[in-house]
């Protein structure tokens, strides 16, 4: 362990990242049953977080909710496969309660190691098609994972997404969690809505209410296979543009009212699962309500940044579901004029890029006066704006994502903000780029 | 106004790969030359009306999705065919593609019913082919196009002795991985796993089944107008590099 310590430092040193894979990935290359040894020490155990989207979010809720009482064994700079929760262990020695983030195809083998004593499954949405298959395989993966969870694991639940919901079918005394507010349904189901078809018989479900995709409060007419009873709602959501979410919490243990520093309905859906899995970690409702409200957002996802005169607004887009609800949330805060889209196809990014395709820019676009496209598949990203209906004299393709920075803070005034949407290794490369010029600190930095 | 009808096959359920993103071109493509794109949903409720449509599109869907509109799409294979024989023209991708085969062989041995439109068939392999994929087409003798496109299917598709495969692959996986082919096509119908979508960094192919529509539609294919596509060209060139720098491996 000596070993893969040192690794860390060596990672940190060359430059090459925080060192938050690299000593788990040589220690479990020394010692394959590192990571069942270091979680057995846990005095409190484990719990872990998986979803499409959302779980870096959730899982730093969670951490700002326990970390008052508990040390925590926490990856939060998202390193959420077996090697990055391998390296959290080592680097956490004193810590009570593992809690993790994991990666929706790492989830069996890291339950099966870890031995969790909570699970909290948030969403399932097409995502990098390329690397994680289609959507049901994972559903089926999810579905193992859960049977063969220790007897005493808890099982927390989002009810309003189908193929999780009936996750909790599987386990007796699982959470559910949801929402509870028809006034923020949408008319119908986006076209990124995945589980459209009754898991029980194949018939389209009926929607009460749609809420972010195909999330929302379902029931199949043929058959009657619908939404579980909710134990843990939200209700009363009352949005503030860019700047936050109340929503009342209502929990078997009483309700509370939270107000959220970070924005859109879908972290409002964090804050719930969030709330959830604390709320089964024994935590009271005050210091669930305390944390809630003193979070704000894991880095990139949601970043505001200032840069000299300027402001620099970052939205994390990376799937079709997760950016829909950015670029809605983004447009009900006041459309922008200018935005740069910056689009990379590296492995973390899905190396295909047909999912642009199946986001709704339009809202977005239509209230732009110019676009500036970037990363290594900027002419892509360019041809879905253009065949989205925006005047192709008016996209500027700046392939190099340093210049397209620049080009759209030129193009900003001073005093004004400029929003950047970049996919996952894009954020990385602006982030460093920004921590470069002095305007941010690393993230491994900010995390620990 | 001219028109040409596209007909949309199964359009809530064959989407994973960006679908709409070909539509999309389509549609533009046509109006910017002054033509109208009308496109209508056919679904499991609604008939395949003889002569209705200049152009049929039936796109992909997941395992689950395929199997449930298998039968139904079945039993509009006379009228598949006998659209694709009075010139309509066909794009299908991928899912679409496989089911317009003779049928599909899952790893369980249960199999989905084709429509016999192209003659082939396709049998679930062991590993996914994924990546991005590079074809030469020759549609018309003498016109040689590169196809850049992304391919992710564990269908290995085997064409029959004398069918005409879309393109020869130049990097990427392909039918099957081995035969160095890709795709099939029948006179005026095209079926090919590329996505990405296909058409927006594929230009010359939304235009050549564009004039098959008009050609369906008027009789005879107008010369389409040239389009400024300096966007599209450099799209192109990034895919057919990933393809030629990453493709058809494992």
């Amino acid at each position: 362990m000596a070993v893969a310590r040192a690794a860390a430092r060596l990672s940190r040193l060359a430059g090459t990242g925080g060192g938050t894979t690299v000593p788990g990935k040589v220690l479990s290359a020394l010692d394959p049953d590192a990571l069942d040894r270091l979680a057995e020490r846990l005095p409190l155990g484990s719990a872990l977080v998986s979803a499409t989207n959302g779980k870096t979010t959730t899982t730093a809720m969670v951490a700002e909710i326990l970390s008052p009482r508990i040390r925590l064994a926490h990856n939060a700079s998202g390193a959420n496969l077996v090697s990055g929760v391998t390296s959290t262990l080592l680097s956490a020695r004193n810590a009570e309660l593992g809690l993790f983030e994991v990666d929706e195809a790492a989830l069996p083998e890291v339950a099966r190691r870890v031995k969790p004593r909570a699970v909290c499954l948030g969403n399932l949405f097409r995502d990098q098609l390329d690397r994680y298959g289609e959507l049901e395989h994972v559903a089926e993966r999810w579905r193992a994972a859960v049977r063969d969870l220790p007897a005493e694991a808890l099982l927390v639940v989002n009810g309003d997404d189908p193929q999780v919901g009936d996750l909790s079918r599987e386990r007796p005394g699982a959470l559910v969690f949801g929402l509870d507010d028809t006034r923020h349904a949408r008319p119908e189901l986006q076209h990124a809505a995945d589980s459209k078809w009754c898991l029980s018989c194949g018939h389209p479900y009926e929607y009460a209410a749609a809420y972010v995709g195909h999330l929302g409060d379902y029931r199949c007419p043929a058959c009657g296979h619908g939404r579980p009873p909710l134990e843990v709602a939200a209700r009363d959501v009352e949005l503030r543009g860019l700047e936050g979410a109340d929503f009342t919490l209502a929990a078997p243990a009483g309700e509370r009212r939270v107000r959220l520093a970070v924005p859109g309905l879908y972290n409002v859906y964090n804050a719930l699962a969030a709330a959830s899995l604390a709320l089964a970690l024994g935590a009271e409702l005050d210091d669930v309500q305390a944390g809630l409200e003193r979070f704000g957002a894991a880095f990139g996802r949601f970043e505001r940044i200032t840069v000299g005169e300027r402001g620099l607004l970052v939205l994390l887009v990376k799937n079709p579901a997760g950016a829909n609800e950015a670029l809605h949330t983004l447009v009900q805060g006041g459309a922008p004029k200018l935005a740069v889209l910056a689009l990379n196809d590296a492995i973390a990014d899905g190396r295909d890029v047909s999912w642009i395709w199946d986001v709704d820019w339009e809202p977005l676009l239509a209230g732009l006066d110019r676009v500036v496209v970037t990363g290594e598949r900027a002419a892509e990203m360019a041809l879905r704006c253009k065949y989205g209906g925006f005047p192709p004299e008016a996209i500027e393709v700046v392939p190099e994502l340093e210049g397209a920075l620049d080009r759209g803070l030129e193009l900003t005034p001073a005093g004004g903000e400029l929003v950047m949407l970049p996919t996952y290794t894009a954020m990385l490369a602006l982030r460093k780029i920004v921590s470069e010029r002095g305007f941010v600190r690393p993230y491994w930095e900010r995390a620990a | 106004m001219t028109e040409i009808r596209v007909g949309h096959l199964y359009p809530e359920y064959l989407n994973i790969y960006a679908d709409r993103g070909n539509i999309a071109v389509l549609a533009n493509r046509a109006r910017w030359r002054g033509i109208d794109l009308v496109v209508e949903p056919v679904s499991v409720g609604e008939e395949l009306r003889p002569g209705a449509h200049d152009l049929l599109y039936v796109g992909g869907g997941q395992d689950r999705e395929q199997a449930l509109i298998a039968p139904n799409l079945a039993a509009k294979g006379d009228a598949i065919r006998e659209a694709v024989d009075g010139g309509a023209a066909v794009l299908a991708v991928c899912g679409g593609y496989q089911l317009l085969g003779r049928f599909y062989r899952d790893r369980g041995g249960a199999e989905l019913p084709g429509v016999g439109l192209f003659p082939l068939h396709t049998v679930a392999g062991e590993r996914r082919l994924i990546g991005d994929c590079l074809l030469e087409c020759e549609l018309e003798r003498g016109e040689k196009r590169t196809l850049a496109g992304f391919e992710n299917h564990a269908g290995l598709t085997q064409l029959e002795a004398g069918a005409e495969p879309l393109g020869r692959v130049i990097a990427g996986f392909g039918n099957d991985g081995e035969s160095g082919f890709e795709g099939c096509r029948v006179g005026t119908a095209i079926g090919t796993y590329l996505h990405g979508p296909l058409l927006p960094r594929n230009p010359w192919l939304a235009d050549w089944l564009l004039a098959r529509a008009l050609a369906h539609r008027l009789g005879e294919a107008p010369e389409l107008a040239s389009l400024p596509d300096g966007l599209e060209q450099e799209a192109h060139l990034v895919s057919a590099a990933r393809a030629r720098s990453r493709g058809g491996r494992f």
